[in-house]
């Protein structure tokens, strides 16, 4: 492989790594600080695949449709929190993996109700439409540095809300001791509430953002769901940094795997997993 | 339970009263026929397609069978191949079908085969495309009006060679049915003198290809061959093209990278070249008046999927005429049905000695968002499936 496949493998990778971040970035949120365990992640990503497929082909405009989306998923994160993990909460844990699993049943079934089995696509939007030639034959498609400068951005964003702001303080402090921040005075319930919601809009903004360069196909939850716990977990639970060095790291493996290791493609990214977990068992950055 | 013994009755009734030549007097309980396939998920569409295609070549014959009346027995396989084994048992045991018509997925096709094979179930494959069905796995029981994966993929390997590609690079899913499909092109494709300078095998089902890509480019090969089918055809054909490969390099691939996939694949799709045994833009008598048929029945055009249905149900017409209806004699009722001849949308079929169908498959090119059939790619090819013993 020479200098400039191996430059433009890199680009691949860390392209590939930033969304996952952005998948990720929503579960390792709530897994850490509200300690649930939510199957349904995945889900969430289909949805705004959906949503921004269906509401594109509606309004004829992709970015319209990102706006209409988020707050269908806001609602969503904040009617599943009120009304089913709201009494789980005091239960074991297996309480809320069987209600996380339901809701991926409930959610792929009513997928099959509204939208149909078969598979479609979100064309790019206009505005991003090109590429740049990076060899003779090979183009980078403008789109998908879009995504990737989308997938920084947040990333930031959420890194300066949670080391800078008060709401930041109180997120790492209730992931400490949650009962000491209510004896302060603080309404942990809320907090949740709007955790929750956040990662259900991340990881749905994910799949709307990620609608374009993919294929919209029932199902498309379920892959991506094993991956995202793959990274949370190398990353270390409940640590957004960890999320963005673990997505880096698998994304980059994931690319190079096929090339380097064409054998050990399909199992790579968890003998990553086994490799960290060994070392540092409670994940890179926990 | 009531439902069906009313069903019973009128059937009965019915034959009883308007049907009183001898064979039919004789026979004067409906065929029953099963069905055993997805309803719901992700191959819904396809179960639905191959329903329809079957009872549109039952209604065309006023919904009688050799004579009889028709019942049907409808179970959702879900594609789940777990649930396989026992849903086919209750179809042969429970319900006492005469035939099985089914399935899509090529996991539940291995569940049904096994006790097919215990039980001498006549059993019709309408989709999936598994090659030991008719070869290390053959019955006198087992047919197929589909397609396998050999048979659909094999012609491609001498097509890519008359039109000057030497260097192809073969990319397809980790799994049985693209590991199945990539042989098929190789075997011939090698055989005519091409080289397939690397193979690559991507996860199943994952849809990340920039890496695949990237090293395409990389070995910059002639063409292309690829099998991908439902959403995993969509994504690699956008990102092929998205990535510019599709300006220099021919990309070719079984008939099903495409589809079902081209309204979702767009401009991404165009010049795309395919072997398939059906395309519906086939412009013969029997093609067009089907395609009409369906599409007042139905609301929308057929596909290949509905085409396997009706060829298993216009088979069915045959050879139960050929026995006045007689489903008792097992032997006649087998012989009849291996000597099928059928004009089918997609062509003249017929049956080789595994059961398999003999059938034209032809080369098409994705022009204006449509298979334009640009010529027949393999005339009549019988599958070798050497390891068939009946």
């Amino acid at each position: 492989m020479d200098l400039t496949f191996f430059a433009i493998q890199m680009l691949n990778g860390v392209q590939y790594g930033l969304l996952l971040f952005l998948i990720a970035s929503g579960l390792t949120l709530v897994f850490g600080i509200m300690g649930i365990i939510n199957l349904a992640h995945g889900a969430m990503y289909m949805v705004g695949a959906y949503l921004a497929f269906d509401l594109t082909r509606r309004f004829g405009n992709f970015w319209l449709a990102i706006l209409c989306a988020l707050p269908i998923a806001i609602a969503l994160g904040l009617l599943i929190e009120r009304l089913f993990l709201d009494t789980l909460y005091k239960r074991d844990h297996l309480y809320q993996v069987l209600l996380t699993f339901g809701l991926i049943l409930a959610l792929n079934e009513l997928q099959m109700i509204i939208w149909g089995g078969d598979v479609h696509s979100v064309p790019v939007p206009e505005l991003f439409s090109g590429s740049i030639a990076l060899t003779d034959n090979l183009q980078y498609p403008i789109y998908r540095i879009f995504v990737s400068a989308v997938c920084l951005a947040l990333a930031g964003i959420i890194y300066w809300v949670i080391k800078h702001t008060r709401l930041g303080m109180i997120i790492r402090a209730g992931a400490v001791d949650r009962d000491m921040v209510e004896g302060l005075g603080i309404n942990i319930r809320s907090l949740f509430t709007l955790i929750f919601s956040v990662g259900v809009a991340l990881t749905a903004f994910a799949g709307m953002l990620a609608a374009p360069i993919t294929s919209i196909a029932p199902g498309m939850g379920d892959t991506v769901l094993i991956t995202c716990f793959v990274v949370v977990v190398v990353g270390g639970i409940g640590s957004i940094k960890g999320a963005f060095w673990g997505a880096l790291l698998i994304g980059i493996a994931d690319t190079f795997g096929p090339v380097l290791l064409p054998s050990l493609a399909s199992v790579l990214m968890y003998l990553i997993m086994a490799a960290v977990l060994l070392v540092k068992p409670r994940g890179l950055f926990a | 339970m009531k439902n069906n013994t009313i069903k019973k009755t009128l059937a009965s009734a019915i034959v009883t009263t308007t049907l009183m030549s001898g064979a039919a007097l004789a026979e004067s309980e409906p065929v029953k026929i099963g069905f055993l396939l997805p309803y719901s998920g992700t191959y819904a569409a396809l179960g639905n397609a191959i329903t329809n295609g079957f009872k549109l070549a039952l209604e065309q014959n006023n919904n009688l069978l050799g004579g009889r009346d028709i019942e049907f027995v409808t179970i959702d396989s879900q594609a789940d191949p777990s649930r396989a084994p026992q849903n086919m048992s209750q179809l042969v045991n429970s319900d006492e079908v005469d035939f099985v018509i089914g399935p899509v997925h090529s996991g539940v096709a291995m569940g049904m085969l096994r006790v097919a094979k215990q039980t001498d179930a006549i059993m019709i494959i309408t989709n999936a495309g598994l090659n030991a069905a008719t070869n290390e796995l053959c019955g006198p029981n087992i047919f197929r009006t589909s397609f396998s994966m050999w048979q659909d993929a094999y012609p491609m390997g001498q097509v890519a060679m008359d039109r000057g590609f030497e260097k192809v690079v073969t990319i397809t899913w980790d799994y049985s049915a693209g590991q199945e499909d990539v042989a098929a092109f190789e075997e011939s494709f090698t055989a005519a003198g091409g080289e397939v300078i690397e193979k690559m095998f991507v996860p199943f089902p994952s849809t990340e290809f920039q890496s695949y890509l990237t090293q395409i480019a990389s070995l910059n090969p002639d063409a292309v061959y690829t099998f991908f089918a439902g959403g995993g055809g969509v994504a690699f054909v956008r990102d092929y093209a998205a990535s510019g490969l599709n300006k220099n390099i021919q990309l070719l691939g079984s008939g099903f990278v495409t589809d079902g996939n081209l309204e979702a694949q767009g401009e991404a799709a165009e010049g795309i070249l395919t072997t398939l045994h059906y395309s519906e833009t086939l412009n013969t008598p029997e093609n067009n008046a089907f395609v009409a048929s369906y599409t007042t029945s139905f609301g929308n055009g057929p596909d290949t999927y509905a085409v396997q249905g009706y060829d298993a149900g216009m088979m069915l017409v045959q050879a139960l005429a050929q026995v006045n209806g007689n489903t008792e004699d097992r032997d006649a009722l087998i012989n009849a049905l291996a000597s099928v001849e059928l004009d089918s949308p997609r062509g003249p079929m017929s049956f080789s000695a595994s059961h398999h169908p003999i059938q034209n498959i032809y080369l098409r090119e994705v022009r204006d968002g449509k298979h334009d059939v640009v010529g027949i790619a393999a005339e009549q090819l019988q599958v070798p499936d050497t390891a068939c013993r009946m």
